[in-house]
């Protein structure tokens, strides 16, 4: 991979900000669109913009093989048994809503347990937190290790015989921990539990086999992985979204409607009511192609050198607290003593360096780590090791800046 | 200009001195007082302001909490601005301060704004106005509140 190729492919990122070359450290929030992708979608305007699944007239059927074969195109990239088992939603949070509100409120009870984790994202504790409180079920933590990770014991002893859902991130967007999937979700159905992986950090950086971790459900989003905003899918296991309710009704998704009564369609079109998002699904699927064109094994060894400089030189920096594990996904959560991450991403935007700062949806895990924000930089395949330097040296400058004012 | 004085124009020094030595940082300790906690949802700042009311005036004035530079000097600038002032003065510096974070034009010779007018830059950084407006969101909270007991509505 050679990574002024890729930029090349990036439109936004040839610019200045604040009159410094724009460095876009901020991925773990909102990935960068290649052209291949804001052409898929200009094309599909352009060209054959039309409702799907009522396909009469010529661009209605060439929009429905496009939304169509965007499913296939996910189930391939998630390694899915069958394109049915992929439903297309606004993104993990509406995914993650999807299980909780129809499988979780179904099957749960108030003899039953829900086993989360401090390092979920807001869109996977508040479903949950919702369904216990619909169901009469506990909702229960497994506690963090001291560096951000879990023990496969704390996980064996929290995941009982009463848990019916675990549900995990697979990589964290604070702490950027890699969860063991595979093993949990064998945990999980030792004790008759389903596993629920919230996926959104996890597939725009590594390669991901849902069949070979053996996961029920998985949820991902399109604008985290170079695709388009408002768009994601969930993977869930035929032998459970069949027997799920549709927790949206509505046009599209129905098979016969009386006054009184009605039918679904067959998967996975029953979860899907309304005009579907069909750029979306058509810029999310030419994502997963520019990505695959690249290979997920070269992005992934990409930002880990990247992230491994950037911790390597943010330590050469006194005062500055790096959170998170030793190994890492490509991103790099911190706080530099004296300057609140609000003040930090405001001096960083002034040199043109893009970072979120903030509780990044995850307050119970800034309790966690007793802090009341954080800052954060993200890799991706565009990034590259001249703007790590540039943002280390803006670091140190916010830290001059600050530095003073303390002492 | 360059960067540096686009920063210099948001943390003017007077800013840095409310933040680094914050005025009316604290608890009132007496039971009569109005609390109330405000926060910013985007960012985990934190605030609660203090008020004693009385006789329509604001008597005291203090706040805890954590935050930015932007959001804790702010909170200082402000409490010390409304004590001994009338309840409806308190709202109406809240106002000129609203207007004045959008960048508008301002009528200052009502009130001395003091080290407030120190805050006019943030106007130029719209992620941080927010941060600045935290602590006058809660006094207006506070004394609305207040009101909205009276009314029958």
């Amino acid at each position: 991979m050679n990574v002024e190729d890729v930029r090349r492919d990036f439109p936004i990122l040839h610019q200045e900000v604040n009159n410094h070359p724009l460095v876009y450290l901020d991925s773990a929030a909102t990935s960068q669109t290649p052209a291949q992708v804001i052409d898929a979608i200009d094309d599909y305007y352009r060209r054959y913009n039309s409702n799907v699944h009522r396909g009469v007239h010529t661009l209605g059927s060439l929009a429905t093989d496009g939304y169509e074969g965007a499913r296939e195109t996910v189930k391939r990239f998630l390694g899915a048994k069958r394109t049915e088992e992929i439903v297309f939603t606004r993104g993990t949070t509406a995914a993650l809503n999807l299980v909780a509100s129809s499988y979780g409120r179904a099957n749960l009870t108030d003899a039953d347990e829900i086993v989360i984790t401090p390092m979920e994202h807001h869109s996977n504790i508040i479903p949950w937190q919702q369904a216990a409180k619909a169901t009469g079920a506990q909702l229960k933590y497994i506690p963090l290790q001291p560096d951000g990770t879990m023990s496969i014991e704390d996980i064996r002893s929290t995941v009982t015989e009463k848990t019916k859902i675990v549900a995990v991130t697979h990589v964290s967007n604070v702490l950027g921990t890699v969860n063991p999937v595979k093993e949990i979700a064998e945990l999980a159905h030792e004790n008759g539990a389903v596993i629920v992986v919230d996926g959104a950090q996890a597939v725009p950086h590594m390669s991901v086999d849902v069949q070979e971790m053996n996961v029920d459900f998985y949820a991902i989003s399109g604008h985290k992985m170079c695709g388009p905003t408002g768009i994601g899918a969930l993977y869930g296991k035929k032998k459970w979204l069949k027997n799920m309710e549709p927790v949206e009704f509505g046009g599209e998704m129905i098979d016969f409607v009386d006054l009184y009564d009605s039918t679904w369609k067959e998967l996975p079109w029953k979860f899907e009511g309304g005009t579907p998002i069909i750029s979306g699904a058509i810029g999310m699927a030419a994502a997963i192609d520019y990505l695959q064109s690249i290979g997920l094994e070269e992005i992934e060894a990409h930002e880990q050198r990247l992230v491994t400089y950037a911790v390597s030189r943010m330590n050469e920096i006194e005062g500055v607290n790096v959170y998170g594990p030793e190994k890492r996904a490509g991103l790099v959560t911190f706080n530099c003593e004296g300057v609140h991450p609000h003040d930090l991403a405001t001096v960083l935007d002034s040199k043109g360096v893009a970072v979120r700062a903030g509780h990044h949806c995850a307050q119970p895990l800034m309790k966690w780590l007793d802090v009341t924000a954080t800052a954060r930089a993200s890799f991706y395949l565009y990034n590259t090791e001249e703007e790590v330097d540039v943002f280390v040296e803006a670091l140190k400058k916010a830290k001059e800046y600050f530095g003073d004012v303390f002492i | 200009m360059s960067s540096s004085d686009q920063l210099d124009t948001l943390y003017r020094q007077v800013i840095m001195d409310h933040y680094k030595n914050p005025r009316n940082k604290g608890e009132l300790q007496d039971g009569d007082t109005l609390k109330i906690n405000m926060n910013n949802p985007t960012c985990g700042d934190r605030i609660q302001l203090q008020m004693k009311v009385e006789d329509g005036k604001i008597a005291e004035a203090k706040f805890i909490g954590e935050g930015c530079s932007i959001s804790l000097s702010s909170a200082s600038m402000m409490t010390q601005a409304i004590k001994g002032l009338d309840v409806d003065e308190a709202l109406q510096m809240s106002d000129i301060f609203s207007k004045m974070m959008l960048g508008e034009e301002v009528d200052d010779s009502k009130f001395d704004l003091g080290d407030i007018e120190a805050l006019q830059g943030v106007s130029k950084f719209p992620a941080r106005i927010k941060c600045a407006t935290l602590a006058w969101k809660a006094m207006e909270q506070g004394l609305s509140d207040g009101e909205d007991e009276d009314d029958d509505d």
